[in-house]
C-alpha cells in the first residue's frame, strides 16, 4: 500500500478535498446491476411510494461508496483504507429528471492514530441534511 | 414478535467461493463513477504494490450481503424482511479485495436486540481467501421496523 499522503503532513483538522456527487435514476439502475441489489425501492417509483417513501431512493451502499471516494481520492491508493463504517440516517430521494439528486461529501482528519494511521470523519449531506452518521474511515498513510 | 435470542452467536457454514473478476470490478467502479486506475489498470495497481487490480472498499458488500441472506431468510429465525432497513455498515480490511480472489464468507449473528418494538440484528461476515487468510470483515446492522398495530 502506498498512500500518497504522508502521516507527517497531516494534523487533526486537516480537510480532505470535498466533492459533490450526482445521482440520477440511470445511476441507480446501473448501480443495481453492478451491485446485484435489485430492491424495487431503488428503481420503481410506484413501489417506493406504496411503502411510504417520498420517491425512489438511492441505495445506502451507493451513498457509502460515493462518500468513500473522498477518502480514496485523497489517499491515492484505495488499498490504504483499513476500516470504513457508516450509519444510514436519511434516504436520498432521486427524482425522475435529468438533474437527479446531489450528495455533498466533506471529510477531515479527526484523530492521528499509531502506525501512521489516521481516522477521517466524513460528512455527507443531501438538501442540507445529513444522510450518513458516524461516517468514519481509518486510513494507512505513508 | 421479538427474535429468538438463542440465535446470537450462531455461525452459518462458509459459502461457496466467489471468484472476483477484473471486469466485475470495472463494472462496479463505473457504476459509482470512480475512475481510479487501481480498479481497472493492472499496471497502475502494481505500481501501488498490489498484485492485480483491487476493488473499491464497498465492493465486497455484494458478497457479504448475499451470504447474510442465509440469516435473513432462515425460516427458524423468522425475520420479516419486508420491514427491514439497513441501519449501519462497517468494514475492516486486512488487505483490499483484488481480482483473482476466491472468497468465502462465514456469517455469524453477533447480536439481536429489541428496541421499541424494532428488531435489531447485527450480522458479521468474515471473508477469507482461498488460502484461508482473513481479507475483510463486514458488519451489517439490519433494523426490522415494528409491525403496525391492527
Amino acid at each position: 500500500m502506498t498512500a500518497k499522503v504522508a502521516y507527517a503532513d497531516v494534523e487533526v483538522g486537516t480537510e480532505l478535498p470535498a466533492q459533490v456527487f450526482t445521482v440520477t435514476r440511470a445511476t441507480l439502475v446501473e448501480y443495481a446491476g453492478a451491485s446485484g441489489d435489485f430492491n424495487p425501492i431503488h428503481w420503481n417509483e410506484k413501489f417506493a411510494k406504496e411503502v411510504g417513501l417520498p420517491d425512489v431512493i438511492a441505495h445506502g451502499m451507493f451513498t457509502m461508496a460515493e462518500a468513500g471516494r473522498v477518502v480514496t481520492d485523497w489517499a491515492g491508493d484505495p488499498g490504504a483504507v483499513v476500516e470504513y463504517g457508516v450509519r444510514f440516517t436519511k434516504p436520498v430521494p432521486v427524482p425522475n429528471d435529468d438533474e437527479g439528486a446531489t450528495i455533498e461529501v466533506s471529510g477531515k482528519v479527526a484523530v492521528k492514530l499509531d502506525d501512521n494511521r489516521v481516522r477521517v470523519d466524513l460528512t455527507a449531506t443531501h438538501a442540507g441534511q445529513k444522510v450518513l452518521g458516524m461516517s468514519r474511515a481509518v486510513v494507512q498513510l505513508a | 414478535m421479538a427474535l429468538d435470542q438463542s440465535f446470537v452467536g450462531r455461525t452459518y457454514p462458509p459459502t461457496d467461493p466467489y471468484e472476483v473478476g477484473r471486469e466485475k470490478i470495472r463494472e462496479f467502479a463505473a457504476s459509482i463513477g470512480d475512475a481510479n486506475p487501481a480498479y481497472t489498470d493492472p499496471e497502475a495497481a502494481k505500481a501501488l504494490g498490489h498484485p492485480d487490480v483491487i476493488a473499491p472498499p464497498t465492493f465486497v458488500f455484494a458478497i457479504s450481503f448475499k451470504a447474510a441472506h442465509r440469516v435473513i431468510h432462515d425460516p427458524e429465525l423468522g425475520l420479516d424482511y419486508s420491514r427491514v432497513v439497513h441501519g449501519d455498515q462497517k468494514f475492516a480490511y486486512r488487505r483490499p479485495v483484488r481480482a483473482g480472489d476466491r472468497l468465502t464468507v462465514t456469517t455469524t449473528i453477533d447480536a439481536i436486540k429489541s428496541l421499541a418494538g424494532n428488531d435489531i440484528l447485527d450480522i458479521r461476515g468474515d471473508v477469507h481467501d482461498e488460502m484461508g487468510e482473513l481479507v475483510v470483515t463486514a458488519w451489517t446492522k439490519l433494523v426490522a421496523r415494528a409491525a403496525e398495530e391492527g
